[in-house]
């Protein structure tokens, strides 16, 4: 049997060439090219939401309350690839205990704390008269089902009863405050998740001032894409039950796709924007890093365009990026089409994460060697578990889990 | 139940303030107050290399994992020896296979066979922890479990290291590791164990040639310490601002 006390943690998955420190490996894998894009993703999200609650984006009321519940969702997913990655998952708590200040993860557990008592709080303003109403009108009924609803009903309004004309307004105007403190605390939660990286100084690639911003706008692009996505999905499961129910040409079924044609449409012009300011400021990047061409750019360039060409050039910027650029762009949109660009932005953006991540260890300190990192496909230990496939696709199903779950509580898309 | 805004309020100030109570029985202490409780501060441990004296015997890397009970068999180390050949096309071919814990015993480098006629000139260079004077794996440590002691020397606190590899990432050096037990991170700590019994580092006793000393930088008199001030040392890296307390003699412009 193999000891695995001497199998180095990333030895398993890290393939050298070249001239590479012996202690260097991909320590940061997959796991963390998740945080850095779920995080995005509750960001992303919270921003769609705060569009209408805020500015009064009235275009977006249907997808307000949608990715406002979403974003919830994904909250506790943000903080999970964190938690696993780590070589002592039960010691991370200590980040809250024992926070060292001049560490830019130290003040993760605050900073998340307060967005997620930003989005709790704003959640129940929204749904307060919801369950006051639901308390209401489960109250006599005797199923264990309603009995158990009502008393989880009766805990949630927090014994806030009123729901005369005035306690309703004050409610709404608390909901756009909490949005208006949202926007930046969301755009902090991320960009600073850009810090994190960004401010490495020993690592070539990810040293960038300009990284936060950079990790603040894809992050809004890949947030606005998966509400989107989840939007039709849901809408197309809709129509398909409305046409089973009564028929193709039922006038139901019309009413869907009109309403999901007009929100995704307007949806998508904020899409567009942002995904435009996103790639300005990556492309800004690179060619300041190649005029400036410091020490590091030998191996950078080595690195980007050919031992990772493919990666960032074809897949992040030409399949994730241009490509759903020039479908959106193309007139006479229509679902499918949207539906493509969408995932292809989504794929696009965690190319992105992947390229700064993975590629950021893609080269030795050394300047000389090179690290490829080998996906670990079928897990046969913890750690080839964690930082492979499956532990992705664990950490990428959590959300649609928590959202199918709270959503049986919060109906986030019915039209109240 | 009415509550009215004000009683409200009072109660949660009441509830926080009972809360708090229990509170004030823990003592919050700084990294820099910790600190101050571990080492000599008429101490700076630094560490001189003389290149020109290695030979690449890979003795320093064997004693050494023995020493700090790093797996043998395990690719990782605290301290390794680089080998460097340049050839006369300008071309700087090095390697450290397994850091050079069973030494140089093929002249291949990386299965390339490099023609005896060619070489310009070739050395050795150990590597080792820097106990930088700014330590960026310290700054990084989000639950300050790696800090700097009063005689320089950055240890690692592995009761309460939560194993996130910032610390990894930001050291320059690429001196750190995880421990394949202990699952924490790990690098060479000067022997501290040893040094501060008055002992010599692993390393530096297994050295056959001397190319490896440690001294005490505050003594002036320290024989070491004479060295690093009256000859022409180098250190590594110093474009990070790290300020390392690890000098070298001989050090060549090739060496990464």
């Amino acid at each position: 049997m193999v000891d695995h006390a001497i199998i180095a943690h990333g030895a398993e998955w890290t393939i050298k060439h070249a001239f590479v420190y012996p202690n260097e490996y991909i320590y940061w894998g997959i796991t963390i090219v998740m945080y850095p894009y779920m995080t995005g993703l509750v960001a992303g999200a919270f921003v769609l939401s705060s569009l209408y609650h805020v500015f009064g984006q009235k275009d977006l009321k249907d997808m307000a309350k949608f990715s406002l519940v979403f974003s919830l969702a994904l909250l506790p997913v943000a903080m999970m690839p964190l938690v696993m990655h780590l070589q002592q998952p039960l010691r991370g708590i200590e980040v809250l205990f024992t926070p060292h200040f001049t560490s830019a993860i130290a003040a993760f557990g605050i900073v998340f704390t307060t967005y997620s008592i930003i989005v709790l709080s704003e959640i129940w303003f929204v749904y307060r008269q919801y369950f006051v109403e639901q308390t209401i009108a489960l109250k006599g009924k005797t199923g264990s089902r309603d009995v158990f609803m009502r008393t989880l009903y009766n805990i949630l309004t927090l014994g806030a009863y009123d729901i005369s004309e005035k306690a309703v307004a004050k409610d709404h105007k608390a909901v756009t405050i909490l949005a208006g403190i949202g926007i930046p605390v969301a755009c902090f939660l991320h960009g600073y998740a850009g810090f994190i990286f960004g401010s490495v100084k020993a690592n070539a690639l990810w040293m960038s001032p300009l990284m936060p911003v950079i990790f603040i706008m894809s992050a809004v692009v890949s947030g606005i894409a998966l509400c989107m996505l989840t939007y039709i999905i849901i809408m197309e499961w809709k129509k398909f039950r409305a046409i089973l129910k009564k028929g193709m040409g039922d006038e139901s079924v019309t009413v869907i796709a009109g309403v999901e044609m007009d929100v995704m449409i307007k949806a998508s012009r904020y899409l567009l924007g942002f995904l435009v300011a996103a790639i300005s400021l990556e492309l800004l990047d690179i060619i300041f890093r190649g005029y400036t061409a410091m020490k590091s750019w030998d191996i950078l360039r080595e690195v980007m365009f050919k031992e990772d060409f493919t990666k960032i050039f074809i897949l992040q910027y030409g399949l994730g990026n241009l490509v759903p650029f020039i479908l959106l762009m193309l007139p006479r949109l229509t679902i499918r089409r949207l539906f493509v660009s969408l995932v292809l932005i989504l794929f696009g953006v965690f190319m992105m994460r992947w390229n700064v991540v993975v590629g950021g260890q893609a080269f030795s300190l050394s300047f000389a060697g090179f690290m490829h990192y080998d996906l670990p496909l079928i897990p046969h230990n913890l750690d080839t578990y964690r930082e492979g496939l499956f532990g992705a696709l664990t950490i990428a199903a959590t959300p649609f889990i928590i959202f199918w779950v709270i959503n049986k509580i919060v109906p986030s898309l019915k039209k109240v | 139940m009415s509550c009215s805004r004000r009683t409200l309020l009072k109660n949660t100030i009441k509830g926080a303030i009972a809360a708090s109570i229990p509170l004030s029985a823990f003592k919050f202490l700084s990294p820099a107050e910790v600190k101050a409780a571990i080492g000599d501060d008429k101490v700076r441990w630094g560490f001189l290399v003389d290149t020109t004296k290695c030979v690449g015997c890979g003795f320093c890397v064997k004693a050494c994992k023995k020493e700090n009970e790093i797996p043998y068999a395990a690719a990782v180390t605290r301290t390794w020896v680089e080998r460097y050949v340049i050839t006369k096309d300008d071309k700087t071919h090095a390697d450290s296979p397994m850091g050079a814990k069973d030494g140089f015993t093929s002249p291949k480098i990386r299965e390339e066979e490099i023609n005896p006629d060619d070489i310009a000139k070739a050395f050795f260079v150990p590597k080792l922890c820097n106990q930088c004077e700014t330590p960026a794996c310290v700054q990084v440590c989000p639950v300050g479990a790696t800090y700097q002691t009063q005689d320089g020397v950055v240890l690692i606190d592995r009761k309460w290291c939560i194993g996130c590899g910032y610390c990894i990432m930001a050291c320059p050096y690429g001196v750190r590791f995880f421990h394949p037990k202990y699952k924490v991170a790990d690098k060479c700590n000067f022997c501290y164990q040893r040094i501060t019994k008055g002992m010599k580092t692993a390393c530096v006793q297994a050295c056959p040639f001397g190319a490896r000393q440690m001294g005490n930088l505050k003594d002036k008199d320290d024989p070491v310490t004479q060295r690093i001030m009256n000859e022409r040392v180098a250190v590594l890296k110093d474009e990070y601002g790290t300020k390392p307390q690890v000098f070298y003699i001989g050090l060549d412009h090739t060496v990464k």
